[in-house]
């Protein structure tokens, strides 16, 4: 049976090609070079950089059920904020390790992605949508009213966060905090390449591009959805935790609709479904605020949405759906 | 006959809504190898019959049971590893994923590795190559590689009976398997659904009378969700009602 296997796949190059698509490709070095370049090359703008790098997390978490499992969701600042409190919570209680800390809200936030996920993934489409929506907005009344948990509308103060490994304390210019975020990053990189390109992976997918036909060759649609909302909450929420740890403060907007709305945007200039959309949506989205924002200090939110419509009009697909067109039309 | 078990087999069988009767106490049995065919005029509930017995429609009385065993309330993915596969009348395939990754889909499911978050899908190379095989028998490997959605309408048809192939289904219901193809054209799909082993119980639902009567033993003629007659091919195309609502519209007389 493997010789016959083995022959069938030697005689068609094309399908090893079709067996090999999950092989690391030279450009995926290209965000970690540059990342590490930027630590380097711009000192000064280490704090802002961990939180580009943090917010990736948070997009490629979203990428993973919007992009892969075809979830369209306005609530995934529940998962972020849940896992920013609770960080934060452990911080201020006296538990600061942050490498805990992280797991910590990993788990929690995995967990309330569950319990959301059992409920809500029964629907589809707007109905999805609103209930994504409505647990987010849940999630946010419940933090504004316990105050004692969670500091209320004045924010979460006074969270000790111990130093890394016991060694490396979170700085005044950033540098920890900058390589903290890049290692979780690349973490949380390593396990959704790993399940992208997985047989579940796959399946997700098909759930994306046809949920009837998925069903109809036996897969169990429900449940796979729903594994793979918990999974995408645990890392919305580490990403949530990565950002209240490096600034040592988790508010009520963590939670808000307007991080919801924003992580869609960014995730979309870079391209849904591609695994590296949220690696240039993000940076690109996250450096012009703070470029236009010092050049027009009034404005700058009129800059970015002429950016966007300008983006939307010409470029369908973000970046990574313009350059594929590009690369398809030079081939030809 | 009736102590082997029927491959599948539906008792009074019933889906309403309000008082429409879209399926109505239907007694239905199909033989352990048939190739039955169930015909019927548009809205006479054939597709309903189909999505009732695949599970994507809950029935509101009656029973179901596959193998002598009760399915009706199992949920859709359940009955398609107990062997209970179908096609779908309008193309329903992942149109953006290649003719292989179809098939290689279905064959993920019907293995179990498709729950599988950590083992790359391109490291089952015997799930790849059993895909591919499988593409080659039907006469589809030069498209392998192609999206479905580049492929022309036959070989789409085709397709979509090789994701269901794919899933080694006991019993198979095709509906309409010859949908929207070009009548020069249905021939390759006739010949395809000819070849298939004499193990695998057929349902057809069909409009084309040339794929019926060339497939068939036997067919159930279906009318406003109600059978109205039951026979060999022979027996339906002499039967006086079924000319009358059915056929009539056909033979000049």
């Amino acid at each position: 049976m493997s010789e016959t296997v083995s022959d069938k796949i030697a005689a068609a190059p094309a399908i090893a090609a079709f067996a090999r698509r999950d092989r690391l490709r030279a450009y995926e070095a290209l965000p970690w070079l540059a990342a590490i370049a930027a630590y380097f090359l711009f000192p000064t703008y280490l704090p802002l950089g961990a939180q580009i790098l943090a917010t990736t997390l948070f997009a490629l978490s979203v990428d993973l059920i919007l992009g892969y499992a075809g979830i369209v969701t306005l609530g995934h600042a529940a998962s972020f904020g849940v896992g920013a409190y609770t960080a934060g919570i452990l911080a201020v209680r006296g538990w600061g390790e942050p490498v805990t800390g992280l797991l910590a809200a990993a788990i929690v936030a995995g967990l309330v992605g569950l319990l959301s996920g059992l409920l809500i993934l029964r629907t589809r489409g707007l109905t999805l949508l609103m209930q994504t929506l409505v647990i987010a907005v849940l999630l946010y009344e419940a933090a504004n009213k316990a105050t004692s948990l969670t500091g209320g509308a004045d924010g979460l103060q006074g969270m000790q966060v111990w130093p890394v490994f016991g060694i490396f304390t979170f700085d005044l210019f950033g540098a920890t905090a900058y390589l903290y975020a890049l290692t979780a990053l690349f973490v949380a990189w390593l396990i959704v390449r790993r399940i992208v390109y997985s047989s579940f992976g796959r399946s997700l997918t098909g759930i994306r591009e046809n949920m009837l036909r998925m069903q109809a060759i036996g897969a169990p649609v429900y449940v796979r959805m729903v594994v793979i909302y918990a999974v995408s909450a645990a890392l919305a929420g580490v990403a949530g935790a990565v950002i209240a740890q490096t600034t040592q403060f988790v508010s009520l907007t963590s939670l808000g609709l307007d991080r919801s709305g924003t992580i869609l945007v960014m995730l979309i200039i870079g391209g849904v479904g591609r695994l590296y959309g949220a690696f240039i949506g993000v940076p690109l989205y996250m450096i012009a605020q703070d470029q236009f924002s010092q050049i027009d200090p009034v404005y700058w939110f009129f800059w970015i949405g002429l950016f966007m419509v300008l983006l939307v009009s010409f470029a369908p697909g973000g970046v990574l759906g313009s350059l594929a067109r590009l690369t398809q039309r030079w081939r030809r | 006959m009736t102590d082997i078990p029927a491959a599948l087999e539906t008792e009074k069988l019933s889906l309403n809504f309000g008082a429409l009767h879209v399926a109505n106490a239907i007694d239905f049995r199909l033989d352990p190898g048939a190739r039955h065919a169930l015909i019927g005029p548009n809205g006479a509930g054939k597709t309903t019959f189909v999505n009732l017995v695949a599970g994507r429609l809950t029935p509101t009385s009656g029973r179901i049971l596959l193998d002598g065993l009760p399915i009706t309330h199992l949920p859709q993915d359940t009955r398609v590893k107990k062997g209970l596969v179908r096609t779908f009348q309008i193309n329903a395939l992942f149109r953006d994923l290649s003719l292989l990754e179809n098939v290689t889909l279905a064959i993920s499911e019907r293995v179990g590795i498709a729950s599988n978050m950590w083992r790359s899908a391109g490291s089952h190379r015997a799930v790849i190559a059993e895909a591919y095989a499988l593409l080659e028998d039907l006469g589809l490997a030069d498209d392998a590689l192609r999206s479905v959605r580049e492929l022309a309408y036959g070989r789409q048809r085709l397709a979509e009976l090789a994701v269901a192939l794919a899933l080694k289904p006991k019993v198979l219901l095709l509906d309409e398997p010859a949908a929207g193809v070009p009548s020069g054209e249905s021939g390759v799909i006739i010949a395809m659904i000819e070849r298939l082993p004499a193990d695998i119980t057929l349902l057809i639902i069909e409009h084309d009378m040339d794929l019926v009567f060339r497939i068939a033993k036997r067919i159930t003629v279906l009318l406003r969700g109600r059978i109205l007659v039951e026979g060999t091919p022979a027996e339906i195309s002499e039967n006086a009602e079924v000319r009358e609502v059915y056929l009539g519209e056909r033979t000049p007389t």
